[in-house]
């Protein structure tokens, strides 16, 4: 273990690894949860520490410039939400919706789920990574399930059902690939390496490798939330503890994007086979359309959000799909503040539901008088989820939809009238929360607000003002996604 | 080299395999189905012993192994413990006429011959007939899933096709452990999951029917 990148590299795994075996023994809940912090601290200082020392990819493990944007996004939400998860899973455990001996084993699969992502990101084999989702899938599978309500066990069970057919799916798409690789690569573990198989992809036999990417897209694509496969996402968000729903939206949707445009490359580097870009393209624009019209009818707040999570999917899988420096630029970058902003709302939304007692926006009203704080953090993130200027996304949004409008107008003007549809109905129901007459409950919301307040001043910084070294490094993953 | 003997064997078994995922069906009681599901595992686990045996691959019977014990022997068990509990011997409720999921099921092996077939014209001919035999098992599978409303039916569709993604993996020759053990290993995993679900719905419904659960959800549609 000479090479310190190799060192770092691997205890960004080990940690969570270790750790969820650690929280699993320890019987104190009040430890557990801190001890959840000071992991998750960790292993962000560690993936930090990657971009700096970068090893040298192994026959598992890669570290390159696109894994590293999304590893260290996701070890700092990690970070935050385990801050935010310590205020909050306390008051659940004095509601008496938890026992002690659930929170144990919550905070053990905090970290697994955590330990899974990190594979899924840094494994440089095909295979690799589909076990690692495969894991953190169902890590979230069981703590959907975790308050054992009638809605909980039915959320759960469809996740499981649609998210077992996903990766099923994505399993066929991988041992095609695997077909295509071994006529050129030979057999063994370089038929399923990343780095040997986006060199080696113009031999690749492109029949086979069509077949593969619509699997694949399926596969991971019913994990991103895509509209046709995306059934299960509403309900596991709305019925699972806040800080999983935080970490579905900001994480693990993210994580299984990440693995669609891994395939993308390899498709890309192979030209004659088909375009990626159009099937991307059309699914993300479905989904946008299709999440802003149904965000009208909701009637619970974290379905809300979660339909939302759809629509902003749905945006970054057609910027990726059109492909082009900036575009991929402007989707990374949303990708990234996405993360930031859902999951800082989904902190928002797990204290206005424990100081209301209730998800029913209809019985959420006038949160800027009784919960000043609490009211104008929520106000804030949905201006900026909404996509309206001065926060990141905005910027992104805007960015999107003028790269689209010189290629294809028409797909433009689509977007971004779904875009416009979807912001009506969040500012709708933003007023009638946070603006409307007060009324219901009026608990003390005792929380940290930390996380959120450094998530949104993230985004607010990043629309006004983006250091050069961030946007030069965007750009040449961007240019590298090409 | 692989003799034409040998070729035909392993297309048996694959065949077989596509012709007991029909059977599971048409299947209209619950032992019947856990019983075929058996059976099914059975088909698999030879068939990927055979495979190992030609393609001279001795990690590939661990699989086989697993697929036998696990798949054929103890879940089976399982389940007629379940369902015997539960008192569900004879419920099974198709959301689709038997004659109607037939003639879909017939359609889905036409279409995955026809897609697989020309496209692995380069493949090998052991791949080339495994892949489109396991695609079929997968469209099967999944069309078991969505015809069936009992929790336990969706658990053997869902069965049904890891079983055609073992026949894929097998077939790919020499793809590395790694994905045949997970495989496994996320089998194992899977019937964890499930095997809590089903407690836990049954605690809380006295019933594996997932159609009652829609009765519960948070919001009118």
């Amino acid at each position: 273990m000479s090479d310190p990148g190799a060192a770092v590299l691997l205890a960004v795994l080990v940690i969570p690894a270790l750790g969820a075996g650690v929280l699993a023994l320890l019987p104190d809940e009040r430890k557990g949860a801190w001890l959840n912090v000071f992991l998750s601290f960790l292993t962000f200082v560690c993936a930090l520490l990657l971009i700096g020392e970068r090893p040298a990819p192994g026959p598992y493990l890669i570290v390159d410039d696109l894994n590293a944007v999304f590893i260290v996004v996701s070890t700092l939400v990690g970070f935050t939400t385990s801050v935010f998860s310590a205020t909050y899973i306390a008051h659940e455990l004095e509601t008496g919706h938890l026992t002690h001996a659930h929170l144990r084993f919550y905070h053990a699969m905090y970290q697994m789920l955590m330990f899974g992502m990190n594979l899924a990101l840094l494994s440089n084999n095909v295979g690799l990574m589909w076990v690692a989702v495969e894991l953190a899938t169902l890590t979230t599978v069981v703590m959907v399930g975790i308050y054992r309500t009638p809605a909980a066990l039915e959320a759960a069970w469809k996740y499981f059902l649609l998210g077992s057919v996903g990766i099923a799916l994505a399993l066929f798409g991988t041992i095609l690939v695997y077909l295509a690789a071994r006529a050129v690569v030979g057999e063994g573990l370089d038929a399923m390496a990343w780095n040997i198989l986006v060199a080696n992809a113009h031999a690749f036999d492109p029949a086979l490798l069509n077949l593969a990417f619509v699997f694949l897209l399926l596969g991971y694509g019913t994990k991103v939330g895509l509209v046709p496969l995306h059934a299960w996402l509403p309900d596991a968000h709305a019925e699972g503890p806040t800080p999983i729903s935080a970490v579905l939206s900001g994480l693990l949707l993210n994580v299984a994007l990440f693995a669609v445009l891994r395939f993308k490359g390899i498709m890309s580097a192979n030209p004659a086979a088909l375009a990626p870009g159009p099937l991307m393209v059309t699914l993300g624009l479905a989904s946008v359309l299709f999440a802003a019209v149904m965000l009208y009818r909701r009637q619970d707040i974290k379905r809300l959000f979660a339909y939302s999570s759809i629509e902003h999917m749905g945006v970054i899988t057609f910027a990726f799909g059109m492909g082009g420096t900036l575009a991929n630029f402007a989707g990374l970058l949303h990708m990234a503040l996405h993360s930031l902003t859902k999951s800082a709302i989904f902190f928002c939304v797990g204290h206005i539901a424990q100081a209301k007692g209730t998800q029913r926006m209809a019985d959420i009203r006038g949160l800027t008088v009784t919960h000043p704080v609490l009211g104008w953090s929520l106000a804030l993130g949905v201006i900026a989820i909404a996509g309206l200027p001065p926060m990141g996304l905005f910027m992104t949004e805007f960015l999107i939809v003028t790269s689209t409008f010189a290629r294809a107008p028409v797909l433009a003007i689509v977007l971004g009238l779904s875009l416009l549809v979807g912001l009506g109905a969040l500012l709708l129901r933003l007023n009638e929360m946070a603006f409307g007459e007060p009324d219901g409950r009026r608990d003390p919301a005792s929380a940290s607000f930390l996380p959120v307040g450094l998530h949104l001043a993230l985004v607010l910084v990043a629309g006004v003002w983006l250091p050069p070294a961030l946007v030069s490094w965007f750009q040449y993953v961007a240019s590298l996604l090409n | 080299m692989i003799g034409p003997l040998a070729l035909d064997v392993a297309h048996l078994f694959a065949g077989g395999l596509v012709l007991v995922s029909v059977m599971l069906l048409y299947q209209d009681r619950m032992t019947g189905l856990i019983n075929t599901f058996a059976l099914h595992a059975l088909v698999v686990s030879f068939s990927v012993a055979w495979q190992a045996f030609i393609q001279d691959a001795p990690h590939l019977y661990i699989t086989a192994a697993i697929a036998l014990v696990v798949k054929a022997a103890v879940i089976p068990l399982a389940l007629h413990r379940i369902v015997v509990r539960l008192g569900i011997h004879r419920t099974i409720e198709p959301t689709v006429g038997i004659g109607l999921t037939m003639l879909a099921a017939i359609g889905l092996i036409a279409l995955s011959i026809m897609v697989m077939l020309p496209i692995t014209a380069q493949a090998g001919a052991l791949a080339r007939e495994d892949l489109s035999f396991a695609l079929s098992v997968i469209l099967l599978g999944l069309l078991m899933m969505i015809s069936r409303r009992n929790a336990v039916s969706q658990v053997v569709g869902f069965m049904s096709i890891e079983n055609g993604l073992i026949l894929a993996a097998t077939g790919a020759k020499g793809m590395p452990l790694v994905v045949e053990i997970s495989v496994a290993f996320s089998i194992l995993v899977a019937l964890i999951v499930i095997g809590i679900f089903l407690f836990r719905i049954r605690e809380r419904f006295e019933t594996v029917d997932i159609h009652l659960l829609h009765e519960h959800r948070g919001e009118q549609p």
